[in-house]
């Protein structure tokens, strides 16, 4: 009888190549997720050394970061660097023979919405994309995450990834999530009890009955964010959830195909007993809706609290903790929900899907964005905006008083427009509150789409449950 | 790739925790299509004022700290996004050598790819290489590959991991893509049985 297996062990050993002496592998990948950002250099590569893209069957394309989100999609971006990336990435895909959901295509998005969206991630695949968040697809029982364009020159070249074997974490979430709490919640909770750097190293597998509560869209957050937890992959195991998600997309198997995939993909659990090099439990009817109060996403606390002191950390935290808090223009002691705020956002490929739009139009019910405040909502996808549209939520947004925009990452990062200006301080439903990462000293608050709805009404943080 | 073997040169010191790669080349400089010439932008937003002008407190703008080809920092280094940009601004910089006590996963395995050797240590010693570090120019350290250790201007002597495989593609700059075109046959086969087995795939 062979030991017990997780879930990344079975989709390790499937993928297999080769395995050298020292336990190095050449590791198969099924899928290869292209943006214009992290690619430019690695089709160089390609041509440099007259090398084709291997599977490009396997490669898709889509054009995300740089992406304005303005309507004028007809026309051509303005900032030039970013018209140059994107014509690239469009002569590339030409080039190498690389399907491409270009700007004006109803299918283009943010890459880790159309994956999932167009049926390309599937259960017990391999998944890498040159963008951290990567890590998103796990949330359907693949082994996804994020490489560097050397190594997606690699993949290009040769559909394959040298990797040694990661460990294996376990993040339990047992129990009932109470009113007003989220996949964000959950995700944002166990950033802050691992801390960014808890996970490095491993895969973490996300489990119990919180975790299966919740819809596939709830575990894409969820996974999305291992990485901010240091984990280069999130995974959970498939159900009948995933299977009806991904049934009918356009790249999903069909037919007796389906039948195949649906008898593999049942097999894409953690076998019972296998073991775990590191396990972390959370009861569920604990969490409550955080916000981050600093400069990493660990800096995570519940709505209720205070903003911290330094001497409440130790070590190298504490000098973290001075440079935040006066990046963030906060004082400790401070109640966080009366921290005020200038800007909401609403996307990204944390909390860019649908239904993330109907939690934020849930609890704009009859409520208006407060006077002088700015608010975007980004659907992830122009399929995801469509969709919004169709169910009315999109004009009923609008008519409460956000800015109803095209597909893209948006103020997730501002490589494109869309950015904080100096000082401003956003309700932001993205992944990171990095220095800097929304705009030039902009200030960074991570919240869950109902959250991000409930700073917009009152101006400032604030509890999603006070509202109700 | 540029070889890595020996390197003795200035040590710079960044005493901070979770260093993000926002931080060591933020976003509006990943607009580009090429690998070179990001050095003059590492650490933007620390270096320098809106403006243009340099901030003089900033380790890398001090006299001594210029032309460090080492760098110390505090644990969780490269944290964030999987931007190679971040190697590739260290490494046109004239960084060789990131000493931490960790490293985020995918920021560690783009320095291989790039001739920079990323060091992991425990707390304590990164603490005496930081130390040593501060001494300024006239304190040279030497990173030797491979004997795995490290030398600092006083003498001490400190040993540190690599995994085997990476420090051979690093002392032999060894193309990852050429090594792995060797394999052909092996892929070959795999995606024989894949066919077979995982049609759909």
């Amino acid at each position: 009888m062979t030991a017990p297996k997780t879930l990344y062990d079975k989709i390790w050993d499937a993928h297999v190549v080769h395995q050298a002496d020292d336990g190095t592998c050449l590791l198969y990948i099924d899928r290869h997720l292209v943006h214009e950002v992290t690619s430019p250099q690695a089709f160089e590569g390609l041509r440099m050394t007259g090398r084709k893209v291997r599977a490009p069957e396997k490669t898709i394309a889509v054009p995300d970061h740089n992406v304005p989100t303005t309507l004028d999609r007809a026309e051509e971006i303005k900032d030039e660097q970013s018209r140059i990336q994107v014509e690239a990435l469009r002569k590339n895909a030409r080039d190498f023979g690389v399907e491409m959901y270009d700007v004006d295509d109803v299918r283009q998005g943010i890459v880790h919405i159309i994956g999932p969206e167009q049926g390309w991630t599937q259960p017990g695949m391999t998944i890498v994309c040159g963008d951290s968040h990567t890590a998103t697809h796990g949330a359907f029982g693949a082994l996804a995450h994020g490489i560097g364009t050397s190594e997606v020159e690699h993949v290009l070249a040769t559909q394959t990834l040298i990797q040694k074997k990661s460990k294996n974490m376990l993040v339990k979430v047992e129990g009932e999530l109470p009113p007003g709490v989220t996949a964000k919640d959950i995700t944002l909770t166990v950033i802050g009890r691992t801390g960014t750097a808890g996970g490095n190293g491993h895969v973490i597998e996300y489990a119990g009955s919180a975790i299966r509560a919740l819809s596939v869209e709830g575990r894409m957050t969820v996974c999305n964010m291992a990485i901010e937890g240091g984990a280069r992959a999130g995974l959970i195991a498939p159900d009948e959830k995933t299977f009806a998600y991904v049934k009918g997309r356009p790249h999903a198997p069909k037919g007796d195909a389906w039948e195949d995939a649906l008898a593999y993909w049942k097999t894409m659990t953690s076998d019972e007993g296998a073991h775990y090099d590191k396990i972390i439990e959370i009861d569920a009817s604990e969490i409550v809706p955080v916000v981050t109060w600093g400069t990493s996403p660990e800096d995570v606390l519940p709505i209720t609290g205070v903003v911290p002191s330094p001497s409440d950390f130790t070590g190298g935290k504490v000098e973290a903790a001075k440079r935040s808090l006066d990046y963030m223009g906060l004082t400790p002691g401070q109640k966080l929900s009366e921290i005020e705020i200038d800007t909401v956002f609403i996307g990204s490929c944390t909390n860019g899907r649908i239904e993330d739009l109907r939690e934020v139009a849930k609890v704009m019910e009859g409520k208006k964005v407060k006077a002088g405040l700015r608010a975007m909502i980004v659907p992830g996808s122009g399929l995801v905006r469509a969709q919004a549209e169709e169910e009315g939520i999109a004009q009923k947004l609008q008519e409460a008083g956000f800015e109803w925009r095209m597909a893209g990452c948006s103020m997730c990062l501002g490589m494109n427009p869309d950015q904080l200006a100096e000082g401003e301080r956003c309700a932001s439903t993205s992944n990171r509150n990095f220095e800097g990462r929304q705009g030039y000293k902009g200030r960074t608050h991570l919240v869950s789409p109902g959250m991000a709805a409930a700073a917009a009404i009152t101006g400032r943080l604030t509890d999603v449950r006070d509202l109700a | 790739m540029e070889k890595f073997t020996t390197l003795t040169g200035i040590a710079a010191p960044l005493p901070l925790v979770n260093i993000d790669t926002d931080m060591i080349i933020p976003k509006q400089f990943l607009k580009t299509i090429k690998r070179s010439g990001l050095g003059v932008n590492l650490f933007d937003e620390m270096r320098y004022e809106r403006d243009g002008s340099e901030k003089p407190d900033f380790v890398l703008n001090q006299p001594a700290y210029r032309d460090a080809e080492v760098l110390v920092a505090g644990e969780n280094f490269g944290c964030g996004s999987s931007r190679e940009h971040a190697p590739w601004a260290i490494k046109d910089f004239g960084i060789r050598c990131v000493i931490a006590p960790s490293f985020a996963d995918i920021f560690f395995n783009n320095c291989f790819k790039n001739g920079i050797l990323p060091i992991a240590l425990p707390q304590e010693t990164v603490d005496i290489l930081m130390k040593d570090a501060e001494k300024g120019a006239n304190a040279r350290m030497t990173v030797d590959l491979e004997n795995q250790q490290i030398t600092t201007s006083d003498g001490q002597i400190f040993a540190f991991d690599v995994d085997p495989f990476r420090k051979h593609c690093l002392m032999e700059g060894l193309d990852d893509i050429g090594l792995t075109m060797e394999r052909a046959p092996d892929i070959d086969a795999y995606e024989k049985r894949l066919a077979a087995e995982r049609p759909w795939a």
